[in-house]
């Protein structure tokens, strides 16, 4: 089998699961189609040689976003809280809006004919997980320290939120 | 084209041995684990199929398959039947990269005796046992019972609370390593250096977490029976609760493979090189097999053991060994694992590290904790 061929049924079965995602009734099923998108990303991943991608969006977003959205919808009562279906003339002015967004963007990408990838520069290992370590520790140390101090802040930032004292002091 | 066929036939045909060899383990665990239960509480256990009782799970998956197939009136009819088959596939994916044993030449051509070799191996380990939890939450969420929704969200958070600690605990394994790949991390051990003796902590803190993460005694708080009537399986029967006991038993094998591989050597077992000097290295390699199994098969003994011997925790108490206990301990074992590299001896430092902790453990415990006075 070719290998386009993966690539166009896949990309078929993305924006397929992509647009279940907004198009279901249930929340729930909502959440599980997101998590199946997310492993369709994944498969990109793996045909572009990104194994450790593909691992860790697994890991990351499946494994762990993707759950406690799961825990959070769960919580609900879902025949209460059925948010109302909005009016037809919103829904038609939300899709005008998106419609033109959808051309615009479209416009943009055929006007400044973005060049591809050039064939003799690239390299296949450059999604394994030694080159992708050498260059996130080596060409973007401080970026990456950057995100991780980030990162530590917004943890801390979800204890305090989290944390509630004794007494009238809360955040 | 002729090449990838064979490599083709022979990965499906290793894939359907390990399919075939890990539902026959979780199938006879079931019956060791009455045995082993009888045998702790002196009595006899079943014996009645067959010799010894050696067909009762032959006797119980027909029963599983005969009994009355219920799905609850107002329950989400497709995801209650997606819940335990999510829990099979998650326990059966997980095998593909553990390295059953070295390779194998036949004919001339040299075979793997692995699923796939990829270089995230142990993060894929990680990936699927994060992704085990869908199956429990869906399950018991689609089942419509608050008692049901309860256990799953308890599995849940504690799956996830304890994957911290177990990522902590393989990023040891990794700095020893300095691969991602589980054929390497056991080629790393081969000769008898193995992981247990350069990481006791970081192989310690991993095994509870195994624990955890298969649902299992002391931490089978999903299934508490006293609190919460049968966990997230309360509403199910017939053979879509024997696939949920099922998928338990072979996330226990999987788990103990994935141990053996981690900490002991994998493959490798003492007097190696004399079976491959006496019989040659495919015998070898297959002997590697059955090594892998058998170790596997003493941690399967290992989680019976621990369950009729230990009970249960208390919800707030697992929570608190899980954030509080485990996740610190496994900081702590990085940081002197990176140490013992940095100084190049890391047996030595490990074990001081080890003994440093105790030590410190055992003068907090005498200077600082008031003591209740009888």
């Amino acid at each position: 089998m070719e290998i386009s061929n993966i690539w166009y049924f896949l990309s078929a079965l993305t924006l397929l699961s992509a647009l279940m995602v907004i198009l279901s009734k249930n929340p729930i099923h909502s959440v599980l189609y997101l998590v199946f998108t997310f492993f369709c990303i994944s498969a990109h991943y793996v045909l572009l040689n990104a194994q450790f991608l593909m691992a860790v969006n697994i890991i990351v977003y499946a494994g762990a976003i993707m759950v406690l959205f799961l825990f959070v919808i769960m919580m609900f009562d879902l025949k209460k809280n059925i948010p109302e279906s909005k009016s037809s003339l919103t829904k038609l002015a939300g899709s005008v809006v998106a419609g033109t967004l959808l051309v615009i963007l479209i416009a943009i990408i055929r006007k400044n004919n973005i060049p591809g990838p050039v064939l003799e520069k690239f390299n296949s290992q450059t999604g394994m997980v030694e080159n992708l370590g050498q260059v996130l520790y080596g060409e973007f140390l401080l970026p990456f320290e950057l995100v991780s101090i980030l990162f530590f802040v917004a943890m801390v930032g979800a204890v305090l939120l989290g944390k509630r004292e004794a007494g009238e002091r809360n955040f | 084209m002729e090449l990838i066929n064979t490599v083709f036939i022979a990965k499906a045909i290793i894939v359907g041995i390990v399919f075939a060899i890990t539902l026959g383990v979780a199938a006879y665990s079931t019956y060791f684990e009455r045995k082993i239960a009888a045998f702790m509480q002196d009595r006899i256990g079943p014996d009645r199929a067959g010799p010894f009782g050696i067909l009762q799970p032959l006797a119980d998956a027909v029963k599983m398959f005969m009994k009355e197939d219920f799905i609850p009136a107002n329950s989400n009819k497709w995801l209650f039947i997606a819940g335990p088959c999510l829990s099979m596939l998650t326990a059966l994916m997980t095998s593909a990269v553990v390295p059953f044993g070295d390779t194998v030449t036949i004919g001339g051509a040299t075979f793997d005796l692995q699923g796939i070799d990829v270089n995230i191996g142990i993060l894929w380990v990680f990936g699927i046992v994060s992704l085990g939890v869908y199956g429990i939450m869906i399950g018991g969420w689609a089942s419509n019972n608050k008692f049901a929704l309860l256990g799953a969200i308890r599995a849940a958070s504690q799956n996830i609370s304890y994957e911290l600690a177990m990522g902590m605990a393989i990023i040891t394994i990794l700095m020893i390593t300095g691969s991602l790949s589980t054929k390497e991390i056991v080629e790393v051990q081969q000769n008898g250096h193995w992981n247990i003796f350069y990481q006791p902590l970081g192989f310690i803190i991993f095994i509870i977490c195994a624990f955890a993460e298969c649902n299992r005694t002391p931490f089978d708080l999903p299934e508490c029976e006293t609190e919460l009537i049968g966990g997230y399986h309360t509403e199910y029967s017939s053979m879509k609760l024997g696939f949920y006991l099922f998928a338990e038993y072979i996330n226990m094998f999987i788990s103990g493979a994935v141990m053996a591989t981690l900490y002991f050597g994998g493959y490798d077992y003492p007097g190696i090189d004399f079976v491959t000097q006496q019989f040659g290295s495919n015998v070898a390699s297959f002997v590697g097999v059955g090594a892998l199994i058998g170790k596997s098969l003493g941690f399967v003994f290992v989680f019976m053991w621990v369950r009729w011997t230990i009970p249960r925790f208390r919800y707030d108490q697992l929570m608190n060994l899980g954030w509080t206990g485990l996740i610190p301990l496994a900081m702590y074992n990085v940081v002197v694992t990176g140490f013992g590299i940095l100084v190049g001896k890391p047996f030595m430092v490990s074990i001081a590290g080890l003994v440093l902790l105790i030590a410190a453990l055992f003068v907090y415990d005498q200077l600082l904790v008031k003591k209740k006075i009888a």
